[in-house]
């Protein structure tokens, strides 16, 4: 293989799987080390600097990093896993941002400033969810005029009108909304933006439409009609829910569908009258789209989740819902793997209800942006949109969070937001939209003395630490009280400690090395082997554990004095940094590397070295 | 040194022995030897050894004298009986104590001090006795203990980390040993785990005084420019005769042509070393050519690696003695003090 190229950001960048993996590249580990400093404003502007919501995000967020967290693979060896045959676990990275978010204090001085002086440059944004809010932050500062259109009352699009309020209390959207809102941007609550053509004609140097993802699909089965009173779309049902247009709901309820809103239905239904709540999902339980801790929490609270029944028809009695037939059904693949869900001739099964909450899936809707301003749909009728440039493709016109490629979450819509803010001031300045600012990327040493260095090392064996809940008794009665009570300092401390420090990279100086193996010995984890060069496949195969994970990179060095490489699976490294104090001539060393994403109108910007980045240097970005 | 244990979290593909242990199940508390001493590689081998083997850890007695070598048994093997004796010493303890219990397996371990300058003579008797164990010598030249003054093995002409020239002439424990009458005889380097395990495993797996003379670098005091014993030095100079291949009792022993040849040593439990020669010349079961060629070499300044002598004699110390066939310990009452009737006939058959 030819030596791996560390001065690219990517290459340890990938190293830090859980900033790797969020679509907004927070950078994770440092923000959990100022938690374990009790330094919560500090990782809590890291948080908002990158992902703009921290508080939302640390209750709400569809944590794509957790997944990839390293800590779950290492813990796979580890020998209290095997005897307690409990799971091994992610960080509680999500979790954290919260606690960060929850005690940190006022962190206002350090927000930006609003602009001094507008830059004469004019941006509407169609929709006043995360997407919109994001590129609004990122534009403020820099001097745009940026007009918010919603037709809701208030700010924070789905995340305020979706999500119920015992998983994210509105004084948490009003915080963190108010805070991009206070950057000086004109907010235009209650109007609906009719038409696209009336927009562009205000003359607006560029238009971003986060207008989101609004209608609730139906589910069109004999008896729909006859008994429509008491049958529901989900996410039209819980936005009345939210601005408390509906209050109380039967007592016999089924939820068909089995994504987030089907959960978000249910546990409501729950807190509104319904005793018996039931979710109905068409395939297997493992395969609903709903995320596996929101599966747990609504089981957690008395609701079952029955599986592979396929809705039938709403039986009513004179207009009046009384139940709901299924068909019974069951996986078959057929030659080429495809699932298909065969019936098997069994009875059909009938639910008694009193109401039916249809959460089938989520429709993009442009009635309002017509179809011959050069602003091109494709044949589902989703804007055609460029995946890094966020652009339409009429110049000026940008797309993003749901309203680009369909429902996804508000990290997403965040992160489309950033992406589409530079876009926006590459266009405002003529410049060319395909080149996007690189990252900021630091490597500095982290050691102090022979066997000091300037993180905590130590590997806790410490599993996972369960959020402590509201009593379930008290959280159902009401819409309002918040589930998750989240970790009080003690807990957020030893979760942080669970943390491997993924961005303190091993870094290799293939001219210092004497062979001497002192690493392959320490290694816990066995990533270290001086071999023959070869191809990667191969190479893979004769490493001294083979290096299965192909997802994760192998590290290789140039040439040593015998002719042989370093190679360095980098998949289940502990970073506990063995490697570095064993060494005799600091071929190794602990090195942090700093990546943040490049933000609108940023210039990379330079940190002091072994520090934290002060976030309050974004006021001068 | 390191403050920090070693995590316990592994590899999750880390093989198992039969016994049910992986190989972190034999290693020791973290080492507190120079970062880069050859004798951590040792260790290293040492550990991948007895896992290979699947031995019982509370089967190995491992003895040591003075010296940052006889410090090592502390990193290896956390769970088997230990003695850290006096400097030069771990010879007669071992013998001692191979006597009181011989079920047990014998590690010797010592430096090129302990072993060629205070101990030479007690090395020299556990070698003519044919004590059952395995003694490997952590050889650099140094007392790397005491901060690196010359030892015995250190090479005339050989220059110290100050600049100094040994003038004396150096002792070849592996000579040394082969004329004392050890029956396996090897020299590996640390830097060669490769060849080193495979030695080690069929030297713990012979029956008699098995000597593995290993060079080991002391990356203080004696791995600069003008040290034989530098990574440097050990790696331009090496000439290996054979590699080893060991082979348990139940795989069976199919002599396989390979360049260079194949010479198959059948051991007293069944099993076998395979020695895989590179040098077509070298015969390690023939004494008087293997001598002449190791004192060759050693002229030239070169390091000869391998399995050097070996002589499958089958018969130890407990042999020569005619000893007790268990342990002493395992002895009754009745067997240790069998009574005045016995002790008068003993009396008359000296009369
Ligand atoms: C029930 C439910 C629960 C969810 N839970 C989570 C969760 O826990 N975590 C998570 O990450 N994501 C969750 N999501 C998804 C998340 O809410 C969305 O992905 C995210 O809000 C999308 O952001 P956005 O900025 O693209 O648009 P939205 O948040 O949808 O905001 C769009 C806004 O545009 C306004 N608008 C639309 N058209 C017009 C127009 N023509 N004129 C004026 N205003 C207009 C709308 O009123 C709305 O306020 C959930 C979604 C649902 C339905
Ligand atoms: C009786 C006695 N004499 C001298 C010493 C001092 N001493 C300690 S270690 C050592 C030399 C050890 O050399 P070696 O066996 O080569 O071990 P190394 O440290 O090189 O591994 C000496 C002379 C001692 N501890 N005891
Ligand atoms: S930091 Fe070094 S010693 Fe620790 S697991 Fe990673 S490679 Fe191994
Ligand atoms: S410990 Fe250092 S010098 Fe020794 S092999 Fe590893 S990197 Fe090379
Ligand atoms: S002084 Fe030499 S022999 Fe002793 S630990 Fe240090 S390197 Fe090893
Ligand atoms: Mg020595």
């Amino acid at each position: 293989m030819s030596p791996t190229d560390i001065a690219n950001p990517d290459y340890f960048h990938k190293v830090v799987d859980c900033q790797w993996a969020c679509p907004a590249h927070t950078p994770v580990p440092e923000y959990i080390r100022l938690i374990a400093q009790g330094r919560y404003d500090d990782a809590y502007l890291i948080n908002w600097k990158s992902n703009v919501f921290p508080g939302i995000l640390g209750r709400t967020c569809d944590r794509p990093c957790e997944p990839a967290c390293r800590r779950t693979r290492v813990e796979e060896g580890s020998p209290e896993h095997r005897r307690a045959s409990a799971r091994p676990e992610p960080v509680a990275i999500c979790r954290l941002k919260r606690a960060a978010a929850d005690m940190k204090g006022d962190i206002r001085e350090r927000l930006p400033r609003r602009a001094a002086q507008g830059n004469g440059k004019r941006v509407a944004l169609v929709g006043a969810g995360p997407a919109s809010l994001t590129v609004a932050r990122d534009l403020a500062p820099l001097g745009y005029h940026c007009v918010v259109f919603d037709r809701d009352a208030k700010a924070g699009g789905m995340m305020r009108t979706q999500i119920p309020k015992f998983r994210l209390p509105d004084a948490i959207i009003d915080e963190e909304v108010g805070y991009v809102l206070d950057l000086g941007i004109e907010f235009r609550p209650g109007v609906e933006v009719g038409s696209m053509r009336e927009l562009l004609a205000q003359g607006f140097d560029a238009v971003f439409v986060g207008s989101g993802a609004p209608r609730g699909r139906d589910l069109d089965i004999p008896g729909r009609r006859e008994a429509a009173k008491n049958i529901h779309i989900g996410i039209d049902w819980l936005s009345s829910v939210s601005f408390g247009h509906v209050g109380r709901i039967g007592r016999r309820v089924v939820v068909l569908g089995g994504g987030n809103t089907a959960m978000d239905c249910c546990r409501s239904a729950r807190r509104l009258g319904g005793e018996e709540v039931h979710v109905v999902v068409r395939s297997g339980f493992d395969e609903m789209k709903a995320s596996p801790w929101e599966k747990e929490d609504a089981m957690h609270e008395g609701i079952p989740i029955h599986n592979y029944l396929v809705p039938k028809a709403f039986v009513h009695d004179g207009g009046k819902l009384v139940g709901i037939t299924f068909d019974k059904v069951e996986a078959r693949y057929d030659a080429k793997g495809r699932r298909e869900l065969v019936p098997t001739g069994e009875p059909e099964v009938r639910f008694d209800c009193d109401d039916v909450l249809v959460a089938v899936g989520q429709e993009n809707a442009f009635p309002w942006v017509e179809r011959d301003l050069g602003v091109e749909f494709d044949k589902w009728g989703m804007p055609v949109v460029d995946r890094i440039t966020m652009a339409s493709t009429r110049p000026g016109v940008f797309f993003g969070g749901d309203a680009a490629f369909g429902p996804k979450n508000i990290i997403w819509a965040v992160a489309h937001g950033h992406d589409a803010a530079i876009s926006i001031d590459r266009h405002c300045r003529g410049e060319d939209l395909r080149q996007r600012p690189p990252p900021t990327f630091q490597l500095v040493s982290q050691k102090m003395g022979i066997h000091e260095w300037s993180y905590d090392n130590a590997i806790t064996p410490e599993r996972r630490h369960r959020v402590p809940l509201k009593d379930t008794v008290i959280a159902l009665k009401s819409i309002k009280v918040e589930v998750e009570l989240g970790f009080d300092a003690k807990l957020a401390w030893s979760e942080a400690q669970r943390c491997l420090n993924c961005d303190v990279q091993t870094v290799f100086a293939d001219k210092l090395c004497i062979e001497c193996d002192a690493c392959v010995d320490i290694c816990p984890m066995d990533c270290i082997t001086f071999t023959a060069d070869g191809d990667e496949p191969e190479l893979r195969t004769r490493l001294h554990a083979p290096a299965v994970n192909l997802a994760q990179d192998l590290y290789v060095s140039g040439a040593l004095k015998t002719g042989r490489v370093m190679v360095k699976d980098e998949d289940v490294c502990l970073h506990c940094g063995l490697c570095a104090e064993r060494c005799p001539t600091g071929a190794w060393d602990m090195k942090k590397s700093y990546i943040e994403m490049t933000h609108a109108g940023g210039t990379p910007r330079v940190h002091l070295p072994g520090r934290a980045p002060a976030p309050a240097a974004l006021a001068a970005d | 040194m390191t403050y920090l244990a070693k995590p316990k979290l592994h590899h999750p593909s880390l093989p198992r022995n039969a016994l049910g242990f992986t190989r972190r199940d034999y290693e020791g508390p973290v080492s507190t030897l120079c970062a880069g001493c050859g004798h951590d590689s040792i260790s290293a081998a040492i550990i991948q050894a007895f896992f290979e083997l699947a031995i019982p850890p509370h089967r190995v007695a491992k003895l040591s004298g003075i010296g940052c070598s006889s410090k090592t048994p502390t990193y290896f093997l956390g769970q088997s009986h230990g003695f850290n004796s006096v400097h030069g010493r771990m010879p007669s303890v071992l013998t001692g104590a191979n006597l009181a219990n011989r079920d047990l397996i014998y590690l010797g371990i010592s430096g090129d001090g302990d072993s060629a300058s205070i101990g030479l003579g007690q090395f020299a008797h556990i070698m003519r006795r044919g004590v059952n164990m395995t003694y490997i010598v952590e050889n650099n030249g140094v007392y790397g203990l005491t901060k690196g003054q010359f030892s015995a093995t250190a090479d005339k002409g050989s220059k110290s980390k100050a600049g100094y020239s040994n003038e004396d002439e150096p002792i070849d424990l592996v000579m040394l040993a082969v004329t004392l009458g050890a029956t396996f005889v090897a020299r590996g380097f640390s830097g060669d785990k490769g060849q080193l395990v495979p030695l080690i495993k069929a030297a713990v797996q012979h029956k008699g005084a098995a000597i593995v003379d290993v060079v080991s670098p002391c990356v203080a005091f004696n791995n600069h420019p003008g040290s034989t014993k530098s990574y440097d030095y050990v790696r331009a100079h090496n000439d290996t005769v054979n590699f080893l291949d060991y082979m348990p009792e139940r795989e069976p022993i199919v002599a396989r042509s390979e360049p260079g040849g194949v010479q198959t040593v059948v051991l007293h439990d069944g099993g076998a070393i395979r020695v895989r020669r590179v040098d077509e010349s070298y015969d390690p079961t023939d004494k008087v050519s293997a001598m002449a060629y190791l004192e060759a070499r050693r002229e030239a300044g070169e390091v000869v690696t391998g399995l050097l002598f070996v002589n499958e004699c089958d018969a130890d110390l407990h042999d020569a003695q005619n000893t007790v066939g268990v342990p002493l310990n395992a002895l009754s009452d009745a067997e240790l003090v069998p009574g005045s009737a016995a002790l008068a006939k003993v009396n008359a058959s000296l009369r």
